[in-house]
């Protein structure tokens, strides 16, 4: 049954993913509204397949490679879709869709076995701490999307060329706008889930810190989107260096996020 | 009844033809009461504005009507025929419906998309309802093209970009700087080009002007005229960290504005994005400007082009513009045609004739006992008592012959009795309203 759906999600993400990348380059609205509505079932459907999931090994799907990367997807796919509401940038699906698709492409590609829950994540701390951290991947997922979008723009700006891609992107303003929203929210997220996880690793090894390369990777993640933030509230940073220093930190994001399987022998 | 279209345009005359056949609107109507009068011609309205002079008229006879009109314009002006007739072009039937449709749609404008036609149009339609020139045919024509144009409007992207360089200067400064309600213009000199684009930005929502010239009266009468504040020349760079907008055109020899000064400023506003205009020559603003970051700096030439863009994108919207107005000249013309008098008459009969047919056979199902013969005689006492019926609208209707009356009667026909045709064409009109 969660297979179902889960084939379902990823075809509709696919025609959706097409559609925003069709959309780029063709002038028709009507493809653009066409890929919303592919991506919003395609949500529904993802979230049937996870709650199926949830309801029959009854845990969070977020266990091991396969299901955390489909619950990465299916975090960045519901913040892309309240984004968009809030915003209405549509061209912001053309860089958000891609890697939620490639995520859960690549989650397809892996063993779906259930396996028995191992004691080291049952705990209600490590659950609060996976939650909180897939949350504020999602935020700095899209706040990536729109440091790529903002260095197209600013690109068509410097260099004065005014295409139909040009057209279609937002403006910086809006870009920017939507960039500091993604850190106000995902950097709380990030701090407690870097918090909870700490606590987390106290009940099952023992000790808050062990400098392991998932606790330190978080840590370096952390520090990059404090310095974002930092930078913005005290001096103003915005516009390239920001979108710069933000897909950095989401280069590093994904690093902690693959490294963590390695960390913790389960 | 034929309509039938005479004038000339940019397209065809120069501006020195084109002002000497203009109709003034306060004096419109001694020529659409004389044009009405002309032989033949049964309705007419006239459209002048600087950029064309037309005639629509409808007729009976294409050929002399378009003749008289033409002789009509000539002696209105006082101009010799053969001086006009060069620069005037005439359509007829479906390829007069086509013309006016892609003028209502502003296809044939000099700038095409302009949104002006459709209002002098609208006007000049005003002007013939009054003194009653347009009739039927008139009034339903022109409310079609009304609606054509609308439609290529809504469907067609044809007015959608900017095609002024102020324009454009607008639509670019969006792009950086998004809503415009909290941003401020600095107008740094004076300029025609500049003034209109300060004009177009406060139009457009921006939240306030300061201006600077090097003689301060000049920036305060500016100033007081865009409702605005006014800065000495010496302190310009005391206020510009204030200005999100830079409009520059002194006449100075070299530049004011360097990439250092526009580093401090921007610093000053931390960072948040500037976007300058330099329309002077030779330039305001060092082009290194445009290296500094978050400070986006454009010359005339830069929006030239996007203005040039945007010209070709609205050729192309132009053609999907020409699909739309086919498909319209068909619908218009079924219903025209259905206004000719004998179709009228046969259709108006086989209506009659229908409902004497069904009512006949229901009432000689119920009739027990009705004999073949008293079943003929009874026949014959319906199909009497249809022709007598008919025989007086047939006859008037045939009398009336032509002119503006019949298509009144026949219109009114078809309506009354939902001959086919004028059906559709109702239902249509009820879903435009």
């Amino acid at each position: 049954m969660s297979q179902i759906f889960f084939y379902a999600t990823l075809g509709l993400y696919s025609c959706a993913t097409l559609g925003y990348l069709i959309f780029l380059i063709r002038s028709s609205n009507a493809l653009g509204i066409w890929a919303n509505r592919l991506v919003i079932t395609g949500f529904i459907a993802h979230l049937l397949s996870t709650i199926h999931r949830f309801s029959s090994s009854g845990h969070l799907p977020i266990t091991n490679m396969q299901e955390s990367l489909s619950f990465f997807s299916l975090a960045i796919i519901g913040s892309f879709i309240l984004f968009e509401r809030k915003y209405k940038v549509i061209t912001l699906g053309s860089f958000v869709t891609p890697p939620a698709l490639l995520m859960l492409i690549a989650s397809s590609a892996l063993p779906t076995e259930i396996k028995q829950l191992p004691p080291i994540l049952q705990s209600n701390w490590f659950w609060f701490h996976a939650l909180l951290a897939f949350a504020s991947y999602a935020t700095f997922t899209i706040a990536c999307g729109t440091a790529v979008m903002y260095l197209i723009q600013q690109h068509f700006l410097k260099k004065k060329r005014f295409g139909s891609l040009f057209q279609k992107l937002p403006s910086l303003e809006t870009l920017d706008d939507i960039s500091y929203r993604c850190l106000t929210i995902g950097f709380p997220l990030l701090t407690v889930a870097i918090i909870s996880g700490s606590i987390w690793s106290e009940q099952a090894v023992g000790n808050y810190w062990n400098w392991d390369p998932k606790q330190t990777w978080s840590l370096i993640t952390w520090f990059i989107y404090a310095a974002l933030l930092h930078g913005r509230l005290t001096i103003g940073w915005r516009g390239r260096r920001a979108a710069l220093l933000s897909i950095l930190g989401f280069i590093v994001l994904l690093i902690t996020f693959i490294g963590m399987k390695h960390s913790i022998k389960w | 009844m034929n309509i039938i279209v005479v004038g000339l345009s940019h397209k065809t005359a120069s501006v020195e033809i084109r002002e000497k056949v203009a109709f003034s609107p306060n004096l419109i109507d001694k020529p659409l009461r004389d044009l009405v009068a002309l032989d033949g011609i049964v309705e007419g309205l006239i459209v002048s504005t600087c950029n064309r002079v037309e005639i629509y008229a409808t007729t009976h006879d294409i050929a002399g009507g378009i003749s008289r009109i033409k002789r009509f314009m000539a002696e209105h002006h006082h101009i010799p025929l053969e001086v006009l007739e060069p620069h005037l072009y005439t359509y007829h039937s479906e390829n007069a419906i086509r013309h006016v449709f892609r003028v209502a749609s502003s296809l044939d404008s000099m700038v095409v998309g302009e949104p002006q036609i459709l209002g002098q149009i609208k006007t000049s339609y005003g002007y013939a309802a009054e003194y009653k020139s347009s009739g039927i045919i008139l009034n339903r024509f022109l409310h079609k093209a009304f609606s054509v144009a609308k439609r290529v409007r809504t469907e067609t992207r044809i007015a959608s970009s900017a095609v002024s360089v102020a324009f454009a200067a607008v639509e670019l400064a969006k792009k950086i700087l998004g809503d415009l309600s909290d941003k401020t213009v600095m107008l740094i000199g004076a300029g025609e080009m500049c003034e209109l684009a300060a004009k177009h930005f406060l139009n457009s929502g921006a939240h306030g002007i300061m201006v600077t010239n090097r003689t301060f009266e000049r920036a305060e009468r500016l100033a007081e005229e865009f409702s605005g504040s006014a800065v000495r020349f010496e302190e310009l760079f005391e206020h510009l960290h204030k200005a999100d907008i830079v409009l520059s055109s002194t006449g100075a020899p070299h530049t004011i504005i360097g990439p250092k000064d526009v580093e401090d400023v921007v610093r000053k506003r931390r960072f948040k994005p500037m976007f300058f205009i330099d329309i002077a020559v030779p330039r305001d603003i060092d082009p290194k400007v445009d290296d500094v970051e978050n400070a986006y700096l454009f010359t005339v030439d830069n929006l030239q082009e996007i203005v040039q863009a945007n010209l070709a994108k609205r050729s192309r919207e132009a053609e999907k513009a020409e699909e739309i107005i086919n498909q319209e000249i068909g619908q218009f013309y079924k219903w025209l045609s259905s206004l000719e008098v004998t179709p009228t008459i046969v259709a108006l009969r086989t209506r009659f004739d229908e409902i004497r047919k069904a009512e006949l056979s229901r009432t000689a199902a119920g009739w027990k006992d009705l004999t073949p013969e008293e079943e003929k005689r009874l026949e014959a006492l319906t199909i009497s008592f249809m022709n007598k019926l008919l025989h007086t609208p047939t006859t008037l209707l045939k009398q009336a012959g032509q002119g503006g009356r019949v298509d009144l009667y026949v219109d009114a026909l078809r309506q009354l009795f939902e001959l086919e045709a004028a059906r559709e064409e109702s239902e249509e009109l009820e879903l435009e309203q």
